[in-house]
């Protein structure tokens, strides 16, 4: 029982815990950010995380690439940062795209019709990845030797710890972009009443850009994130991550970047803690159980507040 | 300005001349079409084969010629024009020939036999037209295994998207959670079915003889039905509480929790599945059911409940204020939709004497959601058509191979950009006025109707 007690708090849990939540809440932010602009679920967000995990992988290994053939010698940090913004920026052009693909031509149909939309842009990119790419999985490129850090009896690997530190950081840009920059009151203007709001000269088509611009990048870090904490990539593997961190985003209240952050963090806990006592199977199981729980008794998740779906069918 | 005038004069004269055309067929009822389609079937029955032999076709294309067609231009392009050309000469010879003929002959008879239906016996109409359209359909499917199998297949993919047509469409809600009941209605019917009736692995010798096995099986949908329903419970209990899109999200945590549920019970197989159901759903049972739902959901959505669903839909405060009970209406029109998704899981379990968690996931909600929104919200002709043309083109497109999925979904965004609702949506589904004698002098060319308001 001692053992089991102290397996259980150990900090490794911890530290693996928060390296999940973190996956979950990056995710989960992009969700969280369009839904509480233009109200609409963008089903496709798993799969954006997908492709700026694939955009990743080859900006990385083709720096890798011409880095070893001398061609364009950099320090491997210098890589890994430059993959990252690159990453972040083609993929938030993606995010772009999907939006005045699939959601722009649909913003007076009703909006269940813009979700089936999302739903059809996220197997188009999963199948288009496939056709393209193979089936063959990819492995991401180790960009950063693997230090072991001995800590307290616990092990930490130092990509753990950059992965966690860096989506703190991004979550925190992102937090006080919404709170102190004009752009980001103009969002929280929208997410206040997307119909009067354009009416006082807001641009709603710039603002719903940004939005998805901003979601999307997020999840790219999301993906090289992923990419270098378990270096196997597949064209589906978007889809139980964007799922999971959809419900997450719902559950840390519309539109609430410290909510969505929040319940991200809570998810992989849960995933990670109930792994430790019950049979791995059990883990969806239980952690969508928990949420269930959690959104009964608080409806509009942790940061939410009461709001009408406007439903214009 | 005079681009635009010669455009729409130009539309104006197609249109004429298409109307042109379809005069002669204009009184012809649907008793007439049946009879020419049941024509067409027993023309295929019987000559099929050779004259697929004479346009050197291999054997009868099996699907009006889309997949043979699709299936030369991706394995041996060379061959396309001849078979191309084959194809539409049997479709014409076989289908269209029969069908036109048939129907313009039969029409005056038809007319009258339909006015005899309307003026004595509506039911005994319904019930011939629909003896009718077994006998099609029996006829049509028994040229080949895998014709059964994909029309059984598509009349529960019928029952689905009819059940989950009355949340997302009649009550304007947006649930996940119908792979979920047909999960729960797949595993109760199953274990109904070889508890009592098959010596299995899982569950040992049967309790009662096989031989009443087919007749207690629709006992066993009921059951799977109803279980179906007691797990919608579970989800409308607190998602009701508030409108919004609270229903969204917990009924996919619930679609997940059931899948998971299923992997983690050992008793009826785990992740492996669970396999030995009698083929019990044969062709005629499935449409049996199907049929029973369409009647039943039809006379739902035109019912008070049904009315008071769309009320809700359309305004839940304004719906209360005038005494609709708003709770009751949502409840009920629910645990219905999850009783019917449940049945038609039931089906499909005894259709492919398989089931396993793994088919009633994230895959399962896109493709029953996507047949909902192809036909049609707030629609039973739309969900019929939004099925039946969903499953087509997923058999017809299936030597395609992965590319399958990127025309589909792209067709669906298509749809869903130029008819956000989809394609035959809030139509009200009249059976009398379906069935009814077309010789009414219909009469007026220049009857304009007016555009349907988005």
């Amino acid at each position: 029982m001692d053992l089991f007690l102290q397996n259980f708090f150990s900090l490794q849990n911890v530290v693996n815990a928060l390296q999940l939540g973190s996956f979950y809440a990056l995710i989960a932010l992009g969700y969280s950010m369009v839904y509480g602009v233009l109200m609409l679920f963008n089903f496709a967000h798993g799969d954006v995380f997908m492709t700026g995990s694939y955009i990743g992988f080859f900006i990385a290994s083709g720096l890798v690439g011409l880095s070893a053939a001398g061609i364009l010698p950099l320090p491997n940090w210098l890589i890994l940062a430059l993959t990252i913004m690159l990453a972040m920026i083609l993929t938030a052009f993606v995010g772009m795209a999907i939006e005045r693909i699939g959601y722009r031509p649909l913003r007076d149909a009703p909006r269940a019709s813009a979700a089936i939309t999302g739903l059809m842009i996220g197997i188009i990119l999963e199948t288009g990845n496939l056709a393209i790419l193979g089936a063959s999985r990819q492995k991401f490129p180790e960009l950063i030797p693997t230090v072991t850090i001995e800590f307290a009896g616990t092990r930490i690997t130092n990509t753990k710890i950059m992965i966690v530190g860096l989506s703190l950081l991004l979550m925190i840009g992102l937090h006080q972009f919404v709170r102190r920059t004009k752009w980001g009151m103009a969002m929280r203007a929208m997410a206040f009443d997307f119909v009067v709001v354009p009416l006082m000269g807001v641009p709603l088509n710039a603002i719903a850009a940004l939005t998805f611009a901003l979601g999307s990048a997020l999840a790219a870090a999301a993906g090289i994130f992923f990419g270098m904490a378990y270096p196997i990539l597949d064209p589906y593997m978007g889809i139980l991550f964007g799922w999971k961190a959809f419900v997450a985003a719902i559950l840390g209240g519309r539109g609430s970047v410290l909510g969505a952050a929040l319940a991200g963090f809570l998810l992989g806990f849960i995933e990670i803690f109930v792994a430790t006592i019950f049979p791995s199977t059990f883990r969806d199981l239980i952690a969508f159980s928990i949420i269930l729980l959690i959104l009964t008794f608080r409806p509009h998740g942790f940061f939410g507040e009461p709001y009408s779906a406007r439903l214009r069918l | 300005m005079e681009a635009a005038k010669v455009t729409l004069s130009r539309k104006a004269r197609l249109g004429a001349a298409l109307r042109r055309i379809w005069a002669p067929f204009r009184r012809v009822s649907l008793l007439s079409w049946l009879l020419g389609a049941l024509a067409a079937v027993v023309m295929e029955q019987i000559a099929g084969t050779q004259v697929a032999w004479i346009l050197g076709l291999s054997k009868i294309p099996f699907l009006f010629g889309f997949a043979i067609v699709l299936e030369t231009a991706v394995h041996t392009p060379s061959a396309l024009p001849f078979v191309l050309v084959s194809a539409v000469l049997y479709v014409s010879i076989i289908y269209i020939l029969p069908v036109l003929l048939v129907a313009r002959l039969t029409t005056g008879l038809g007319n009258r036999i339909a006015a005899f239906f309307m003026n004595r016996s509506f039911f005994l109409g319904v019930v011939v037209h629909l003896v009718l359209l077994y006998a099609t359909i029996h006829i049509w499917s028994d040229i080949s295994d895998y014709r059964v199998l994909v029309m059984r297949l598509t009349l529960i993919a019928i029952m689905v998207t009819l059940s989950l047509n009355l949340v997302n469409g009649y009550m304007g809600e947006f649930s996940c959670s119908h792979p979920g009941f047909m999960a729960l209605g797949a595993y109760a019917a199953s274990v109904f079915s070889l508890v009592f009736f098959v010596d299995d692995r899982l569950f040992g010798a049967p309790l009662l003889p096989a031989s009443m096995g087919p007749f207690m099986f629709p006992l066993g949908l009921i059951a799977g039905g109803l279980v179906a329903a007691l797990g919608a419970i579970l989800v409308a209990v607190p998602s009701f509480k508030t409108r919004g899109d609270y229903l969204a999200i917990i009924s996919l945590a619930f679609m997940f929790i059931v899948k998971s549920l299923f992997e983690n019970l050992e008793f009826v197989g785990g992740p492996r599945g669970m396999g030995g159901q009698p083929e019990w759903a044969s062709l005629p049972v499935v449409f049996g059911w199907a049929i029973l739902s369409v009647w039943i959901i039809n006379n739902f959505v035109r019912s008070t409940v049904g009315k008071a669903m769309n009320a809700v839909r359309d305004g839940e405060g304004a719906a209360e204020a005038m005494t609709v009970n708003t709770q009751k209406t949502k409840m009920v029109t629910f645990l219905f939709a999850a009783f019917w998704a449940g049945v038609a899981g039931g089906l499909l379990a005894h259709v492919v004497s398989y089931v396993n968690p793994g088919s009633f996931g994230i895959q399962k909600l896109a493709e029953v959601l996507a047949m909902v929104y192809f036909g049609g919200l707030n629609s039973v002709v739309g969900s019929v058509v939004g099925a039946v043309g969903y499953s087509v083109l997923s058999e017809a497109l299936r030597s395609l191979e992965i590319y399958k999925w990127i025309i589909i979904p792209v067709l669906l965004i298509l749809v869903m950009i130029f008819r956000p609702t989809g394609l035959i949506a809030f139509k009200e589904f009249d059976v009398a006025k379906l069935i009814a004698p077309k010789d009414e002098r219909i009469e007026g060319e220049e009857v304009e109707y007016a555009p349907i308001a988005d």
